[in-house]
């Protein structure tokens, strides 16, 4: 494709994603609208007088037709209001950047750790094709992918919390870390590490090790199928015959022939999974107690606290997105085909 | 007929020269169900599944108590020979109301199948036999759907309503649909420009009569395939709406509302959370099972 069909097809990328964008956004509105739960007896409570109510409701711009609030709801978007909070009587966006820290570090360190697990054995699997190791992987992944989250949860909370006491309890870090360590990027331990206390990286890497684990096998398992059938395939090219041929080494074949023609499609493969994370991230926080932006909405759901579900909801939703379009960007500046 | 019928039933199968539709149907079918069959993992998946649904059907055949009945002073008890998974926190039999959960999980999946399957197919189907801008409108409201993580859009929805089963089968029926009118559309494409669907065109049939007839059939194949791997996640989806308290409500035994209230004696009384969990993922390693061979009977490619 030439310079200019690039231009092109990013420009036919960038305008589905805003139309996309804009979908999100009129659902998580209209799901808003058709809440059993009445916004303003929720502000005001239940026994507010009527004029009150009345009041509320036209400075909410209730009284207005549906088209009206939801140009107010984009206009308000745009100004990067996404409402207050009943629960926290914060505004939800703060919340939101409280939160969601929280969650990309455990995140991060999840996918981390699916990825240089997963990879290594989706490609030794591939290798020794129908031998014992390929079964055992086969089982491993099936597994990872059957298991409720929240059952290897509670169980590894049992198992290294409760019996053996190797990990540290539900939560991000001990009691007496509180407020020890400086917010700057509220990744806690990106802050420790900036901060130079040890300690508290110490204690905040036993913390994430538990709920890291969980969300990464989660992962892990559709890592290494992944993997695995793209090895299968590259594999069987006519390059690894003539490379075999040639006489290369085994190891230098499948890792540098093999692994490295795979390698772009698997990074989109990780993006992709990145994004799936989100969710897996909110069982895991409600769990492990992790103040995340999962853990925020499930209990604004259980509070009914509207503008805080909608809120994190778009906000997961926007993240999903984005990193969906950056694996779709990524695929097209790292292979060569594809432009 | 003029050829002599071959004796057995499995000669009648497996023949070359069929003399009917019908013979190289009913062959076509059998020989998958060679390959499917001598597939270990696959047969496991199978028969796991298949007693899955005899749970269901006999639940009341199989429980030993009263899967809503309470005993108080027979709280939290360790499995024994009167309650087999031992009792819950308000002295319930386990093991029964996994028995009942298991029609409560069952009945779920199939309605969202039920549901999501046929909309995404005719979905799909549309989008890519039509192809313009019922296409590019289709797609993009698919997109919309599919630019929203499973378990968030349900939660979201399901609170837009109100938690309980019907929503809760709406709310995974709502996240399931797009994935397979992707897939649809996609084998709509490859069918839709072949010289038997122009020969039907020009015979005068409609498009919708085409679709119906002669396209949706087409793409069934890897639909089942798609579907039954979903099922999985179905399941997971469904268990954990209800462990998040916002998918079916207690009493009633549904897996992950089992486990969610159980949650806080994990500590102490670890079965009681467990086994519930158990159930889920013994129902969703069947379905995953079943895919994969499935899978490597209808659509070798994918493998």
């Amino acid at each position: 494709m030439s310079r200019s069909g690039w231009v092109r097809s990013l420009g036919a990328t960038s305008s589905s994603v805003l139309v996309t964008l804009f979908g999100l956004i009129l659902i998580t509105f209209l799901i808003g609208r058709v809440m059993p739960i009445d916004p303003v007896i929720a502000i005001v409570g239940d026994h507010a007088p009527p004029d009150v109510i009345e009041r509320v409701r036209v400075e909410l711009a209730l009284d207005r037709p549906l088209p009206v609030q939801f140009w107010i709801y984009v206009r308000n978007l745009l100004h990067g209001d996404l409402g207050r909070s009943v629960m926290t009587s914060n505004t939800v966006l703060a919340d939101i950047g409280h939160f969601f820290p929280a969650t990309m570090e455990l995140a991060t360190v999840a996918i981390l750790g699916a990825t240089l697990v997963g990879v290594p054995l989706g490609v030794l699997a591939a290798v020794r094709q129908g031998h014992r190791i390929d079964h055992i992987v086969r089982v491993v992944c099936l597994t990872g992918q059957s298991v409720p989250i929240f059952l290897l949860g509670l169980l590894a909370l049992l198992v290294f919390y409760a019996t053996l006491g190797w990990a540290p309890g539900t939560g991000r870090q001990d009691v007496i870390y509180q407020g020890d360590v400086a917010p700057m990027t509220g990744l806690l331990t990106v802050d420790a590490l900036i901060a130079g206390n040890w300690d508290a990286l110490w204690d905040a890497l036993a913390h994430l090790v538990l709920p890291a684990s969980v969300l990464a096998y989660f992962s892990m398992a559709y890592i290494t199928r992944m993997t695995r059938s793209f090895m299968l395939e590259a594999l069987h090219g006519e390059y690894i015959i003539t490379a075999r041929a040639k006489g290369l080494s085994p190891l230098r074949v499948i890792w540098r022939h093999a692994f490295g023609n795979i390698a772009v499609r698997l990074v989109t493969v990780l993006a992709l999974t990145y994004a799936g994370l989100l969710e897996g991230a909110v069982v895991t926080e409600t769990i492990f107690s992790w103040p995340g932006l999962g853990q925020y909405l499930t209990v604004s759901l259980l509070n009914a606290d509207m503008n805080a579900v909608l809120g994190a909801t778009l906000i997961i939703g926007m993240t999903y997105l984005a990193l969906n379009l950056g694996a779709d960007l990524l695929y097209r500046l790292l292979d060569p085909r594809a432009q | 007929m003029s050829a002599a019928r071959p004796v057995t039933w499995r000669g009648w199968l497996l023949t070359e020269t069929p003399s009917s539709r019908r013979q190289a149907a009913w062959g076509r079918r059998y020989r998958m169900w060679l390959a499917f069959s001598s597939n270990p993992v696959a047969m496991l998946g199978l028969v796991l599944t298949v007693l899955l649904f005899l749970c269901a059907a006999a639940a009341p055949l199989l429980a030993t108590h009263d899967p809503a009945a309470q005993d108080l002073a027979n709280r939290l008890a360790k499995p024994t020979a009167a309650h087999w998974f031992g009792t819950d926190e308000l002295g319930r039999d386990v093991y029964s109301r996994v028995m009942y959960g298991s029609r409560v999980t069952l009945g779920m999946v199939l309605a969202v199948v039920l549901t999501a399957g046929p909309v995404g197919l005719a979905i799909g189907c549309m989008a890519g036999y039509f192809g313009g801008w019922a296409d590019r409108v289709l797609m993009r409201v698919t997109d919309i759907f599919l630019a929203f993580p499973r378990l968030i859009l349900a939660l979201a929805f399901v609170a837009a309503i109100r938690p309980g089963i019907t929503s809760t089968v709406a709310a995974i029926a709502l996240t399931a649909w797009p994935p397979i009118a992707r897939l649809a559309r996609a084998e709509t494409l490859t069918i839709r420009n072949t010289d038997y669907i122009a020969a039907m065109r020009l015979t005068g049939a409609g498009p919708f009569r085409i679709i119906l007839r002669h396209v949706a059939p087409l793409c069934l194949d890897s639909l089942i395939v798609r579907v039954t791997l979903d099922m999985s996640a179905i399941i997971l989806t469904a268990a954990a709406l209800g462990f998040l308290g916002m998918g079916v409500q207690p009493p009633s035994p549904e897996w992950g509302a089992m486990v969610a209230t159980a949650r806080r004696f994990i500590l102490e009384q670890w079965w009681v959370p467990t086994i519930p969990g158990l159930a889920i993922f013994v129902a969703a390693l069947a379905f995953n099972l079943l895919g994969d061979g499935v899978r490597d009977v209808l659509d070798p490619k994918q493998r």
